[in-house]
């Protein structure tokens, strides 16, 4: 790892002005990617701003249907929070199957969103959710934050403080993960509120996660597994590598999709 | 260079680190606590798990300064005189064959009995082999490790 320097910051706005104070400066969340990226010298910020510890990025509250949660909380706390599991239990047992343990002890939500890799699951939830990604200066809506593999609408020194959401009535994430990384190969997140059906697709896709709108067109008629029976995905589409090319994931969104459906109730 | 100060398996701990320092070359290097192994540079194998502040965590994808302040055990610290139930469980089960992935199995182990035994739960078979995902054996199998883990939990 090439040398860095480290900031811990107390909150957002301490952390906004120690990156802008910083020449090439990154923030470090739970850094279960960043930090491995830095060991392989992929990654060799002059800075990092550590937001684990910022006291207005944690905490989860639940108000009515709507569920805020702090950047900075890690993927095991959003899975044991019972407040959140009582209205959209998938989001809990999403978070239960990141990684591994010790990686779910560390790894945050808002460490996920901003990488936005193209395989990893939160994206899926965000954008089925319909959820809003909240900065240190605006608001912006899942649909228009990831904005492709590894890209989100994020500027240069902005940070996520929170992500919020409303429970929908039915919601389940199926994952098919890959046999040795555990990034999903495909996952699906369906989620039926009172404004339709969404259904968000993480680590098929060519170009990062994205939705299916033929899926939600179906599903908002026929809220069951077999209404997927005729829908199609285009596997021009689909990511194509040594682990599945894209008629492979093709169908396996199909799959997870129903299972996803089905899981949901 | 920080300073960082932190307790270790109980004791008062401080130096001077590089900021790019990792805590499982702080354990090693400047502890000379090397029971916690480094088996990757990917931080896909779990050789390095320790607990910090009572969770388990890999040793080597969080930085030492990160870590200032905190209580952290390594495998050295879990032993009271006698071995730890989780250690006897690996020497009765035969639970390993080289022994390198044996630390971070064993700081793996305790965590998922704690937090099983914290949320009511029973840690089956399944249970097991699925928290161990993050732990990579490449001698045994793993089916002594899982025997191993089960016993303990009996007895933790």
């Amino acid at each position: 790892m090439h040398n860095t320097k480290y900031h811990k910051a107390g909150s957002a706005a301490d952390a906004a002005s120690l990156l802008s104070g910083a020449d090439d400066g990154t923030v470090l969340a739970g850094g279960q990617t960043l930090i491995p990226t830095m060991k392989a010298r992929l990654a060799a910020p002059s800075d990092l701003v550590d937001v684990s510890c910022a006291s207005d990025m944690r905490g989860i509250s639940v108000s009515g249907n709507t569920v805020t949660i702090g950047a900075a909380m890690t993927h095991a706390e959003v899975a044991g929070s019972s407040e959140v599991r009582a209205i959209c239990p998938a989001i809990c047992d999403l978070a239960s199957n990141i990684g591994d343990p010790a990686v779910r002890n560390r790894g945050t939500l808002g460490g996920s969103v901003a990488n936005n890799d193209p395989a990893a699951d939160y994206p899926a939830a965000m954008l089925a959710l319909g959820a809003t990604i909240k900065t240190n200066t605006r608001d912006i809506a899942a649909d228009d934050f990831f904005t492709g593999m590894f890209d989100t609408a994020l500027d240069e020194g902005e940070i996520i403080t929170s992500v919020s959401f409303t429970a929908p009535s039915k919601g389940a994430y199926a994952k098919f993960p890959n046999p040795a990384s555990r990034y999903a190969m495909c996952g699906v997140f369906v989620a039926s509120t009172d404004a339709g059906v969404r259904v968000a697709v993480t680590g098929a896709g060519s170009d990062g996660v994205f939705r299916a709108g033929d899926m939600e067109a179906a599903l908002g008629s026929d809220f069951s597994a077999s209404a997927l029976d005729g829908a199609t995905v285009d596997a021009g589409d689909m990511l194509s590598d040594l682990h599945g090319d894209g008629v492979y994931r093709a169908n396996l969104v199909k799959v997870m999709a129903k299972r996803a459906v089905t899981a949901a109730g | 260079m920080t300073t960082v100060s932190m307790t270790v398996n109980g004791k008062a701990v401080s130096a001077d680190v590089e900021d790019r320092t990792l805590l499982v070359d702080y354990i090693r290097e400047h502890l000379r606590l090397t029971g916690t192994h480094v088996g990757c540079d990917t931080s896909q194998c779990g050789a390095c798990v320790v607990h910090v502040d009572g969770k388990a965590m890999k040793a080597c994808t969080m930085l030492a300064v990160t870590a200032d302040g905190a209580d952290v055990t390594t495998i050295e610290g879990v032993a009271n005189g006698d071995l730890h139930p989780m250690q006897k469980a690996f020497n009765d089960n035969h639970g390993l064959q080289c022994g390198f992935c044996t630390p971070g199995m064993i700081m793996s182990g305790i965590d998922m009995v704690n937090r099983y035994k914290a949320d009511g739960k029973t840690l089956d078979e399944t249970a097991i082999r699925h928290e161990l995902e993050g732990n990579i054996c490449r001698c045994t199998g793993y089916h002594n490790i899982v025997k191993s883990i089960q016993q303990a939990a009996g007895e933790m």
